[in-house]
């Protein structure tokens, strides 16, 4: 069973993040596979866990707990540190690809 | 022009005239926990409080030595740079002032250390000179985990941010080193009475 | 003609509140419609944001609980009581008032299509919501997927959305368990979900379900743990923690 007391970290999981990384990034950075600095673990970034309950928000490695990314927005300023991220992996939607732009004119 | 949602207030209580730094809101009774981690458990046998960097000589205290100390009680307002501020805080605890006593230092600045990572830097002078404690009660109770238990630093003329929660210990230096949220564009110093925020406030 | 993806920032919008009625004891069910909305994926969440006349803000995230393919889009919000944000959804919101959103968000907790296996929602409390888009837009394609979802809560008056879970399509099972007070009569589940009530009426691991998670913090941390313990592939389990974020 879970420590009672850990649901007192208010942690949750990344995907929560989505909506202010948006302020940023016109693709969903959720979806992006993060690579932790730290332990070279590999995983979305909606699978990372969020602290929320913070000056900024804090998104943490789900195997070593080590912070992979910061962000905030205040007032006309937004801050985002990546440092805890080796790598950061995208995958863009089919028809955003040149593959995808290809088979939509009929050209593959 | 801008939107506002019919009858949507924040709610705010009066707070005596000259309390509340800029920016500030009383938060009454509650007390809101912020985290930007797990919260750490360190039991007590494994707990110590060290100064050590810039001095002659590394100085640690075990849990039990460190419970032999001179204590105080302290009686603070605290602010947090999230905006809300809390009165009449009680807190007990060892003033920095005895843990620095007969350390020899050049330092001029110190880093705040705490399990999980968590560092907080500051102006040495801003801890001596009865204005910081290294407290492990609130309320008369021991401190909740939640709050920073067992011990975490109280440097209450700062945003909250510079009380280090889970605190382990000071790193004396002879170069400013920003901690966990003054490398991310927070304030450097953080006086809430002259509302430094963010780094350029 | 070369293809030119443009993407668009995603930008708060002013949402018309087309209806609001209370679904349960603690949770409302809010119906908007907001003028720039290019659809949504099953899982989708979007922001609510609250200003003041002093310019003070306040944001939270809701799912969204309607299908796709219903016109607006509707959110199921659970009051509490010393929150800043839900009773000012549930209290003071009145049809016809403008609520300000930007969404819909987050491609991660969403209905699985890459690949036609079975899949496994559980729920706990108003973690129901984000399933009940899904229920409703499989339901809508008629697909043959075997779907189940378990659901915990308080008590048989706290299931949201139970009007629409009695009424499934063959393919879809719903078992919903009650922790604390069971009626008379009572024929579903009864007590938290632990990993006995998970081996017994989820889809076994040997069928590699695709789970989707999504309740409370202590709840999503308690059952993603007992599922890797049954032998779930984590890869396969996404989880939606919820709690009030944003501040005190």
């Amino acid at each position: 069973m879970t420590d009672p007391d850990e649901a007192a970290d208010r942690r949750l999981d990344a995907n929560a993040a989505a909506g202010p990384l948006a302020e940023l990034f016109t693709v969903d950075l959720t979806v992006a596979v993060a690579t932790c600095v730290g332990c070279g673990n590999s995983a979305p970034l909606a699978a990372h866990l969020l602290y929320a309950n913070a000056p900024a928000l804090v998104v943490r490695c789900p195997d070593c707990a080590g912070v992979i990314l910061r962000y905030a927005s205040s007032g006309s300023r937004l801050r985002l540190d990546l440092t805890g991220a080796r790598l950061l992996t995208v995958t863009l939607p089919a028809n955003e690809t040149a593959e995808g732009k290809r088979h939509q004119q009929g050209l593959a | 022009m801008s939107f506002v949602s019919r009858g949507f207030a924040r709610r705010r209580r009066e707070a005596p005239p000259g309390r509340l730094p800029p920016g500030q809101y009383d938060v009454g009774d509650g007390f809101p926990v912020l985290s930007a981690g797990p919260t750490p458990r360190t039991s007590l046998a494994n707990w110590d409080f060290r100064v050590q960097g810039q001095v002659d000589e590394v100085r640690r205290w075990s849990w039990a030595e460190f419970q032999g100390l001179p204590r105080e009680s302290i009686s603070v307002d605290v602010h947090c740079v999230t905006s809300w501020s809390k009165f009449d805080t009680r807190w007990e605890g060892v003033s920095v002032d005895t843990l620095l006593a007969d350390v020899v230092t050049a330092a001029e600045f110190a880093v705040a250390f705490s399990d999980g990572g968590y560092t907080a830097n500051l102006p040495l002078a801003d801890l001596t000179g009865g204005q910081a404690w290294v407290v492990d009660t609130y309320d008369g109770q021991p401190l909740e985990p939640e709050h920073g238990g067992p011990a975490r630093l109280l440097v209450p003329h700062l945003y909250l941010w510079k009380s280090a929660k889970w605190v382990r210990g000071l790193v004396l230096t002879l170069d400013d080193e920003p901690g966990f949220w003054e490398t991310f564009g927070y304030h450097n110093y953080g006086d809430p009475w002259r509302e430094q925020r963010y780094a350029g406030d | 003609m070369a293809g030119t993806a443009i993407r668009r920032r995603l930008s708060w919008q002013r949402a018309e509140v087309l209806a609001l009625h209370r679904e349960t004891r603690r949770a409302w069910r809010l119906s908007l419609r907001p003028p720039d909305w290019s659809g949504h994926l099953p899982g989708q969440h979007v922001d609510v944001r609250l200003t003041a006349a002093d310019g003070y803000t306040a944001q939270r995230s809701y799912s969204i609980a309607s299908a796709p393919a219903e016109p607006g889009i509707e959110l199921v919000v659970e009051r509490l009581d010393d929150g800043e944000v839900s009773p000012y959804l549930t209290d003071v919101l009145r049809e016809g008032d403008l609520l300000e959103l930007r969404g819909p968000i987050g491609g991660y907790f969403v209905w699985p299509t890459a690949t036609a296996g079975p899949v496994q929602l559980i729920a706990g409390g108003s973690g129901v919501a984000p399933f009940l888009s899904m229920l409703g837009h499989h339901r809508a394609t008629g697909h043959p997927r075997p779907v189940r979802l378990l659901y915990s809560a308080r008590t048989v008056d706290d299931v949201i959305g139970r009007a629409e879970l009695e009424h499934q399509p063959a393919t879809v099972k719903v078992h919903v368990t009650l922790t604390r007070e069971v009626p008379a009569g009572w024929t579903g589940l009864t007590g938290r979900v632990d990993a006995a009530l998970l081996a017994a009426h989820t889809v076994s691991p040997a069928q590699a379900p695709h789970l989707l998670v999504c309740g409370p913090t202590s709840f999503v941390e308690t059952v993603a743990s007992a599922l890797m313990d049954l032998g779930h592939d984590p890869g396969r389990v996404k989880t939606e923690r919820f709690g009030a974020t944003g501040g005190p």
